[in-house]
């Protein structure tokens, strides 16, 4: 039972509190006029999926194609958008708004973003390298990665071998990290833990593959058409029933 | 305000903790909530706060110093942990650091901090 993910924006770090004396760590997330733009159908594509777009950007600063596949959708321009394979009876219509509560507090997640680029990094920092001694002979040579190979035979260095290079901005995924609270009216997921990116970057948050889907899981999204149908129905009947708010 | 400020005020309002004026140098009582099977006491630990940290944030804390049978004993306290039951001033202390570091290399007499006589409470806080 595949469903939908979502796109968030990293706003950065704090702490919570907790009644029990616990303090957690928390990464705070934020949804941002999160939509369905497109859908991928078995008939159409040979595979099913949805298509988000998150955030808001200018019409003018947007590509003309861009446009079009916007105004086709109804919805307006977006900044960023991600594409996140469901199964079939998970499809979404286009055009709604996924809203924070699509996960439950306690819930596993996998958060994936593109890291802070280190630039050109030595092997010690890049690989966990040891480096060279600080005494004994060792000259400018500290941070040096040593030895790359053998002799003359096999007479080359091997395929892979880890060196000095680039570092950092590259798709990194977080797994398992723990849902703690989710806001609903500012759209805000906190997670426990750090997730990759720079403040203000774009992440895409999935249920965690290596976890079994708890209970809370709502299919095939938690929906704002949804979320505001509830209320509606509540408003005038006075119910009760507040925890039946995000079912469906 | 940006968010994530946003989200420690309101964290700092829901937790409703009364943080008393005091800094380094101050003799404080802390009241420190001890779980113990299943009942909860609360233990006192006093001492002269030594160190103030990330100020008046969410993610504040502070360093108290004793000495606990002949042996300098540091505990540090996250400002609104939900374990610490209060914080009391027992005593205002005059000094001219920040942070008192250099009372772990002393003992005795020269460990001694003066009373400040002429304390003011900052902006119409209590005492």
């Amino acid at each position: 039972m595949l469903r939908s993910g979502v796109i968030a924006r990293k706003v950065g770090m704090t702490r919570l509190f907790m009644e029990d004396g616990r303090q957690v760590p928390v990464t705070v997330l934020q949804l941002d006029n999160l939509q369905v733009v497109a859908q991928r159908t078995n008939e159409k594509d040979g595979y099913t999926a949805v298509q988000l777009g998150a955030g808001a950007a200018k019409a003018k600063r947007t590509s003309k194609a861009m446009r079009g596949h916007f105004a086709a959708a109804k919805v307006e321009p977006k900044r960023k958008v991600a594409e996140f394979r469901v199964s079939p009876e998970n499809l979404i219509e286009v055009g709604e708004e996924i809203v924070a509560n699509h996960y439950y507090d306690g819930q596993y997640v996998d958060v994936s973003g593109t890291s802070i680029g280190k630039g050109f990094a030595g092997a010690m920092k890049r690989h966990n390298f040891g480096g060279l001694r600080a005494t004994h002979g060792v000259s400018i040579s500290h941070r040096s990665h040593g030895s790359v190979g053998q002799c003359q035979d096999p007479g080359r260095i091997f395929k892979g071998k880890k060196m000095a290079g680039h570092m950092g901005a590259a798709r990194v995924t977080t797994q398992n990290l723990q849902v703690v609270k989710t806001d609903t009216d500012r759209g805000l997921i906190m997670v426990k833990g750090a997730v990759p990116g720079a403040k203000g970057g774009w992440v895409t948050i999935k249920d965690a593959v290596k976890k079994p889907a708890g209970e809370g899981v709502v299919y095939p999204a938690a929906l704002r058409s949804a979320m505001t149908e509830a209320t509606a129905a509540e408003a005038p009947a006075d119910a009760a029933e507040g925890g039946e708010n995000n079912e469906g | 305000m940006d968010l994530i400020a946003q989200i420690e005020a309101e964290q700092i309002a829901s937790l409703g903790k009364e943080i008393p004026d005091f800094k380094a140098g101050d003799t404080i009582r802390v009241g420190f909530k001890v779980t113990e099977g299943s009942r909860t006491r609360v233990q006192n630990y006093e001492g002269v706060c030594i160190s103030r940290k990330n100020g008046q944030g969410i993610a504040g804390s502070f360093t108290v110093r004793k000495i606990s049978f002949g042996e300098g004993v540091e505990r540090v306290f996250p400002l609104y942990s939900t374990n610490i039951d209060s914080i009391t001033v027992v005593r205002r202390g005059r000094v001219r650091r920040s942070k008192l570091y250099y009372l772990r290399s002393r003992r005795g007499k020269s460990a001694r901090i003066a009373e400040q006589s002429n304390y003011k409470p900052l902006g119409g806080a209590e005492a």
